[in-house]
């Protein structure tokens, strides 16, 4: 369900008694943020008729910025992972919540024409259906699920049950086993889909 | 000749240069925020925050938002981050959109009514949110940070947003309209 937190217990420790908090962390992460929206937009992704021309499959431009995206951020993870650099952050699993609850976001992406990051781009674009429709009924889906969460959460939220792990490991192989092939894999699908002409 | 100043105020960039613009800024995220580019919580954590302003106490004592923790964090920055992120793209580039209620799309298909494709939005956001929260992330945590790290639960949730999404959006145009 959530990032499985990876903090060592002393620095836990540490955070929890520091009650003047540090605000750094904030600024990078609206930083993050601006420049993100920025190439949210300049992709052209803020847009109704973008997304769901994709998934009408008429226009690729979301899934050749989603496959570019995660092949390259895929190589740097997996490089600086390997060099002690940083730890990856996987989000547990089911197939309650993977399948069932995924094909649920899926009927919603496409009913709405956005998604929660495409979203704020839209609203920032100043899509006003966005804005006023869309915004306003995430914040009521979630909340429905937060009150039905203490039915789900040992239920249907457990159906399945994987875990948070990847695929390297699932497999039992070294990373680069799966990384490179991966990698080469969207590479070539991505030559398809300009050769097909999308 | 192209300048700098004529690229930012370009509209449509490569798709391709932006997916890696995305790859190289999730790098940049772990390494100095140790956090995946991710959405959604945050807007989970707006609605608990919001009943929590209307009803007080009782928002609190709901497990889930215990778990998730009503306060404003590094993905609540991020998020709000966006917004302006695209405001400033939009803006630059002449592109910011005035008094638009209805895609052209949207339109083409089921006319220019603002109340009907805000209804839809509306019913369509309520879907989402609810199933963005049941599987645990959305097209960003799931489809890009989680799949970049080669997490299961999110390649399985990424398939998955994409068979729902195009069976809905085929029923929404070919069968409906």
């Amino acid at each position: 369900m959530e990032t499985k937190k990876q903090v060592p217990k002393a620095t836990r420790e540490a955070k929890d008694t520091s009650k003047a908090e540090d605000i750094r962390p904030l600024f990078f992460g609206l930083g993050f943020g601006i420049l993100f929206g920025f190439l949210l937009h300049k992709g052209g992704v803020t847009k109704y008729d973008v997304i769901v021309g994709q998934l009408l499959l008429n226009d690729f431009t979301v899934v050749k910025i989603m496959l570019s995206a995660v092949a390259t951020g895929m190589i740097g993870i997996y490089f600086m992972k390997s060099l002690g650099w940083i730890k990856l952050s996987i989000k547990s699993g089911s197939v309650g919540m993977n399948v069932l609850g995924a094909f649920i976001f899926g009927a919603g992406f496409a009913v709405l024409g956005y998604c929660p990051g495409t979203i704020a781009g839209a609203i920032g674009n100043g899509y006003l259906d966005a804005i006023v429709g869309g915004l306003a009924g995430i914040l009521l889906g979630t909340w429905i699920f937060a009150i039905m969460y203490p039915k789900l959460k040992d239920g249907i939220l457990k159906k399945g049950d994987f875990g948070d792990i990847t695929l390297p490991r699932l497999l039992k192989v070294n990373d680069w086993v799966v990384v490179v092939p991966a990698v080469a894999l969207i590479v070539l699908l991505l030559f398809w889909i300009e050769k097909a002409g999308f | 000749m192209e300048t700098i100043a004529s690229v930012l105020t370009g509209t449509n960039w490569s798709p391709y240069a932006v997916g890696i613009g995305i790859g190289i800024l999730s790098w940049l995220s772990f390494l100095i925020s140790g956090k995946p580019i991710a959405t959604s919580t945050t807007f989970a954590r707006t609605g608990g925050m919001i009943e929590r302003m209307i009803t007080g106490g009782k928002a609190k004592q709901r497990p889930y938002y215990k778990k998730i923790k009503l306060q404003i964090n590094w993905q609540y920055m991020l998020v709000l981050g966006i917004i302006t992120g695209s405001f400033l793209s939009a803006v630059i580039s002449g592109d910011f959109q005035v008094g638009v209620w209805v895609p052209s799309l949207w339109a083409s298909a089921f006319g220019d009514s603002a109340v009907l494709r805000v209804f839809v939005a509306l019913a369509g956001g309520v879907i989402l949110g609810f199933g963005a929260r049941f599987a645990g992330g959305c097209t960003s945590g799931h489809g890009i940070s989680g799949t970049l790290q080669l997490a299961v639960s999110s390649w399985v949730s990424a398939i998955f947003f994409f068979i729902g999404g195009i069976i809905t959006a085929h029923i929404i145009y070919l069968v409906i309209a």
